[in-house]
């Protein structure tokens, strides 16, 4: 049996409790819908599928078995029923190793800095700027790829392992980095637009 | 005892350490790796700030917290769970 970060909630849920469900509903919600939304062609399907992968979830809750964490099993209910409902199969991603996560301009002959970052990370310690570039980033993540958007949203917003997201995509350890990778550098290039102080 | 005399390698460059960041901050670099990768950083007046950046970034988006639940949303899931519960029992 592996360590499970819901293991109290599904404890709860099993023992008839209202509020667990609501709180693990709560929890997951939106990062299932946000998967759904990539599978099926509209908005109105990915609520219809995420109602069903809790129908799901309910339906072997009693039967689940701790060979994995709760969520990771959650999230592959979900997908499983996106790919059903869905005009998407799921597919070995493409991947473009080419594509620099900054730009090869920014770099001189030998690979050195010629335009640096523009500094910006000191400003998280302040919380309203902080909740600022937390809003931006959440609207980012939206209009990233689909697949680095998935993979950006179950790991870093969610705060899955890589072994859990790599499971639940059906992806290879490799394609998951490559995809987190491009993910997190077009999220850090669009504070440094919007944050950076020129120097 | 013999030495094998390695060639020395050439210092790591910040286009390649930019792309290593990544695998850095997770903990999948090879030890040998790492090494070359920090040297870097402490002789780069940039990279340090690269690095902060993207740590910052994983910092942020974990801040973000979920939508709560629309109320529709949210009557439509309690219903599921007390069928739930009723057909069980």
């Amino acid at each position: 049996m592996i360590e499970d970060p819901d293991a109290e909630l599904l404890s709860r849920l099993r023992a008839g409790d209202e509020g667990a469900f609501a709180e693990l509903a709560g929890k997951y919600q939106s990062a299932m819908l946000s998967l759904a939304r990539g599978y099926v062609p509209t908005g109105a399907v990915a609520e219809e599928v995420v109602q069903d992968a809790w129908v799901g979830v309910l339906r072997g809750v009693d039967r689940f078995e701790h060979r994995s964490t709760l969520r990771t099993w959650l999230f592959r209910i979900l997908v499983n029923r996106a790919i059903s409902a869905g005009v998407r199969e799921r597919r070995s991603v493409p991947v473009d190793d080419l594509e620099q996560v900054v730009d090869a301009s920014r770099f001189d002959a030998g690979g050195t800095w010629q335009v640096p970052p523009e500094p910006w990370a000191d400003q998280v310690d302040d919380r309203v700027i902080a909740a600022k570039m937390a809003a931006r980033i959440r609207a980012a993540i939206g209009e990233l790829p689909l697949h680095q958007r998935e993979v950006v949203t179950l790991r870093d917003v969610q705060g899955l392992s890589s072994e859990e997201v790599c499971v639940i995509l059906g992806i290879s350890q490799a394609n998951q980095r490559v995809l987190l990778h491009r993910g997190r550098g077009k999220l850090r290039q669009i504070i440094e637009s919007e944050f950076g102080r020129g120097r | 005892m013999i030495r094998l005399k390695l060639r020395p390698r050439p210092g790591m460059v910040c286009r390649q350490a930019v792309e290593l960041v990544m695998d850095y901050v997770d903990g999948a670099l090879s030890s040998a790796q790492r090494l070359r990768f920090e040297r870097h950083l402490t002789a780069c007046l940039d990279c340090p700030e690269y690095l902060a950046q993207t740590r910052a970034v994983i910092t942020l988006a974990g801040s973000i917290t979920p939508d709560d639940l629309t109320p529709r949303m949210r009557s439509e899931l309690t219903g599921l769970y007390r069928r739930w519960l009723s057909d069980k029992s």
